[in-house]
């Protein structure tokens, strides 16, 4: 099995990165490319991106961002928000990420999933799934569907995923930890690798989340530390989590 | 990666460029069915064995390492180069496609990783969790990782055999 992976998670808008931060020792702080830059170089394993445009123009926008994030950061990165149809995912991977992550798009056409793993190959697809006491919500975890999390990871991994990156609504931004219980349960579900999302508080969260799933997906706690990232790597891997050993620069 | 590394390239299919370059680089992104197709439509293959058969350099990253042996279990069964010995299979892993860093042995060092199939019986040289991850024989030169994605082990990689 490969070293358990950290991962920065950024959301952006019309090309800038909307989540707080406090790197006073950025220039930009809303510079998605500088945090990924900054990110990258502080021993980040992987970056996720996530559109939260709702404008055509700020796709295009974020476009321009993968292309100059492809430029500058040599660890690899995935893209998510705004991906509808092949075409999206084709122009974002051919921009420079390597996979590209799909929610709503992929529970309203679930052919979808297959179709962007046969183009790219599975490892290219990250299927996105918020959940909420073991129910599917869809739309940025705005709108109930019908599915439930533990069937729907299972389906999405049979019809070509390369991994699941799950989310737990009611624990994101809560700062308390992650929702162990649904991530075992995914976990357990499928064969393919599984991100932990939603509730990292603390190193203590995280490598509890680690020691079930691959990778855990970080956001506020090293958004709101300026020096956090090192740091927070040194604390899991004292939680007994086998991280990527990592040397400054 | 290759700006940072100070070199220009150019990306092509044209066999008499492949035959030319002073170095050539097989990346691998899509299935081995479509890239061995690719490669024999446009003589690429051709100009690759010439290259190899000459002792000129070749460096293949992920699948373009594996299409550097003799046959592939990918897309239920695809005939690659054929430039070393080996074949490749579906990884018997806990969780595939196999994603993430993981170390390089004997050179200590983490690489990135994301791959469903893997070469086996070929001339290896690094492994990774048992796992045969660099290959390498005459003037071919492969890695199952991606260098270009492995920061500074990966960088410094790229410099020492490019």
């Amino acid at each position: 099995m490969p070293l358990k992976r950290l991962i920065p998670c950024l959301d952006v808008r019309d090309g800038r990165v909307v989540k707080g931060t406090s790197f006073v020792q950025l220039r930009d702080v809303g510079d998605p490319v500088e945090l990924a830059r900054h990110y990258s170089d502080g021993g980040a394993d992987e970056l996720v991106f996530l559109d939260i445009s709702a404008t055509p123009e700020g796709h295009d926008t974020m476009t321009d961002v993968v292309r100059r994030v492809a430029d500058v950061v040599e660890i690899p990165f995935t893209v998510g928000g705004g991906i509808r149809r092949v075409a999206d995912a084709t122009r974002i991977i051919e921009s420079g990420a390597d996979r590209v992550s799909i929610n709503s798009a992929a529970l309203a056409e679930p052919s979808l999933i297959g179709d962007i793993a046969a183009r790219y190959g599975a490892q290219a697809v990250v299927v996105a799934i918020d959940d909420l006491d073991g129910q599917v919500y869809s739309h940025g975890g705005r709108t109930a569907t019908t599915r439930r999390t533990v069937e729907w990871a299972i389906e999405a991994a049979e019809r070509g995923a390369g991994e699941i990156l799950l989310t737990s609504i009611r624990q994101d931004g809560q700062r308390s930890g992650f929702d162990l219980d649904i991530t075992r349960a995914v976990r357990d579900a499928v064969r393919i690798p599984v991100i932990a999302s939603g509730g990292a508080g603390s190193a203590r969260d995280v490598a509890d989340a680690l020691k079930i799933t691959d990778a855990a997906l970080v956001a506020s706690i090293v958004h709101e530390n300026p020096t956090g990232l090192s740091g927070l790597r040194d604390d899991i891997t004292a939680c007994g989590i086998s991280l990527r050993p990592w040397r400054t620069i | 990666m290759l700006t940072h590394l100070e070199m220009t390239s150019e990306v092509s299919s044209d066999p008499a460029e492949i035959r030319g370059a002073r170095r050539v680089i097989l990346p691998g992104v899509g299935s081995a069915r479509s890239a061995m197709a690719h490669l024999n439509e446009t003589g690429a293959a051709d100009a690759l064995r010439a290259r190899f058969s000459a002792g000129d350099p070749i460096v293949g990253i992920c699948l373009g390492m594996q299409l550097a042996v003799a046959h592939s279990d990918e897309d239920d069964g695809v005939t690659c180069l054929g430039l070393l010995d080996g074949h490749v299979e579906r990884l018997a892993v806990d969780r595939v496609p196999r994603l993430g860093w993981a170390l390089v042995e004997p050179w200590n060092e983490a690489f990135y990783f994301a791959h469903s199939y893997h070469v086996v019986d070929a001339p290896s040289v690094a492994t990774s969790e048992g796992i045969a991850v660099a290959i390498a024989a005459g003037s071919f030169f492969g890695v199952q990782f991606h260098p270009e994605k492995s920061a500074r082990a990966g960088e410094e990689l790229l410099r020492r055999c490019l």
